[in-house]
């Protein structure tokens, strides 16, 4: 049986369905690392964390920000079911670092209530600004 | 008999309100656009999550799971999610849904103290708030600016209650959108998760890899499932909300066209008698002399 060529990427979010696209490979911010998948893998069911994820068609690399959810690796596709997901040039730089801001600001006080959201809230905002500088570098 | 100018005034009444009428009209229908694209939307999510867990399901364990897990004394309450909307005007959209809530409260001769309410929307709040229910939740507001986390903050409290004990099933009732024209009450359990049908076209679930384990991904996964079905439930709600306010205000601007042509044509009526009358007393006047 020949090997699969390409990857059928779906990236859906409970809001729309993001990219649905033939890729080459692609690379998923899994929760205990990240996995990169080419046509032919192994079925998989992983939990992804936060994280950046990229997939190539040809030579074009396109980079998104995930925020938890899971991916179904087939053979010939790859499925991915985000609560957050957005592409690279959609990112607000801007909120991004005020997040990233205001997340600092929380940790440093140490309450430990918040502790937990806090530091979710700061990875989240990390992501964002280093997927949305991938976008401006490519330019 | 009214007289002319009380007819004129009048008129004129149901004309201004037939402008707003025609006006909410309109804008009903472009919201229920959006709404609808947004049910369209949401599907892929809750389909593909479907599709996981039934390839779960086979893997694990169902009874390991307390999501799953039939309470076997249901000593605790049912706890009814109730979606209303946060408006009127809509015809019969909010009292169907709390007709309908009544009905299932009072199902198997339950009294109003041996349920839990969760209360999403203004007017479903305002109904069961003055009675005497035991209101665990509510929500209102929320539909100007619907959002995945708020089914994630009602989804919260849905779980926290059933696998607390407190509540021994949780139970949606809201407005399905079936079409323009109609909409469906639905009284849809979602909690204690219902076996799923592992029948159904499994597809190769045959070797999957899991990262982590199993068991892992399905704690993780059943929450998330529970969020996207309270998710499509409100989304299904309030496009049934527009399409039944534009139904109605339809209906409205349609009385109101009607009801102009009806007094208008009394208005020339009574016109048309006065003029006789006033013809009658001056020809019986010249006769008289």
């Amino acid at each position: 049986m020949a090997l699969p060529t390409k990857l059928l990427l779906e990236i859906v979010t409970p809001d729309r369905s993001l990219v649905h696209e033939e890729v080459d490979e692609v690379q998923l911010p899994g929760a205990e690392g990240y996995l990169g998948v080419l046509p032919g893998h192994t079925p998989l069911l992983a939990t992804l964390g936060v994280g950046e994820l990229w997939y190539r068609v040809e030579q074009e690399t396109h980079y998104l920000a995930i925020a938890s959810g899971f991916g179904e690796v087939l053979p010939d596709s790859v499925t991915v079911l985000a609560q957050i997901a957005e592409r690279a040039q959609d990112i607000d730089v801007g909120r991004a670092e005020a997040a990233r801001k205001r997340a600092e600001e929380r940790l440093n006080k140490n309450v430990d209530a918040d502790i937990d959201r806090a530091r979710i809230a700061l990875m989240k905002s990390l992501i964002r600004i280093q997927v949305a500088s991938r976008a401006r570098t490519k330019v | 008999m009214p007289s002319l100018i009380d007819l004129r005034r009048r008129i004129r009444a149901v004309k201004s309100t037939q402008q707003i009428t025609k006006a909410m009209k309109m804008i009903a229908a472009s919201r229920l656009k959006r709404a609808q694209q947004r049910v369209v939307a949401a599907r892929p999510y809750a389909q593909r999550m479907l599709r996981v867990l039934n390839g779960l399901v086979t893997r694990v364990d169902p009874d390991s799971h307390p999501l799953l897990r039939i309470p076997e004394q249901p000593d605790g309450r049912p706890l009814i999610v109730i979606i209303s909307a946060d408006r009127g005007l809509c015809g019969g959209f909010n009292s169907n849904i709390i007709k309908a809530a009544g009905h299932f409260i009072r199902a198997d001769g339950r009294k109003p103290e041996d349920v839990a309410l969760g209360l999403i929307g203004r007017k479903g709040r305002e109904f069961f708030r003055r009675r005497a229910f035991d209101v665990r939740y509510e929500r209102t507001g929320i539909f100007q600016q619907l959002a995945f986390s708020h089914a994630v903050d009602i989804a919260e409290v849905a779980i926290e209650e059933f696998t607390s004990g407190r509540a021994s099933s949780v139970h949606l009732i809201y407005n399905e959108f079936k079409s323009v024209m109609t909409q469906r009450v639905v009284v849809e359990p979602l909690l204690p998760i219902r076996r799923l049908e592992d029948g159904e076209e499994a597809g190769p679930t045959s070797d999957y890899l899991y990262e982590p384990e199993p068991e892992e991904i399905f704690k993780d996964l059943l929450p998330r499932h529970v969020q996207a079905q309270v998710y499509r439930a409100l989304l299904e709600s309030n496009a049934a909300f527009f399409a039944a306010q534009m139904t109605a205000m339809d209906a409205a601007t349609r009385n109101s066209t009607e009801i102009i042509e009806d007094l208008t044509l009394y208005m020339n009526k009574v016109r048309q008698a006065a003029i006789t009358r006033e013809i009658i007393e001056v020809v019986s006047g010249a006769s008289a002399t």
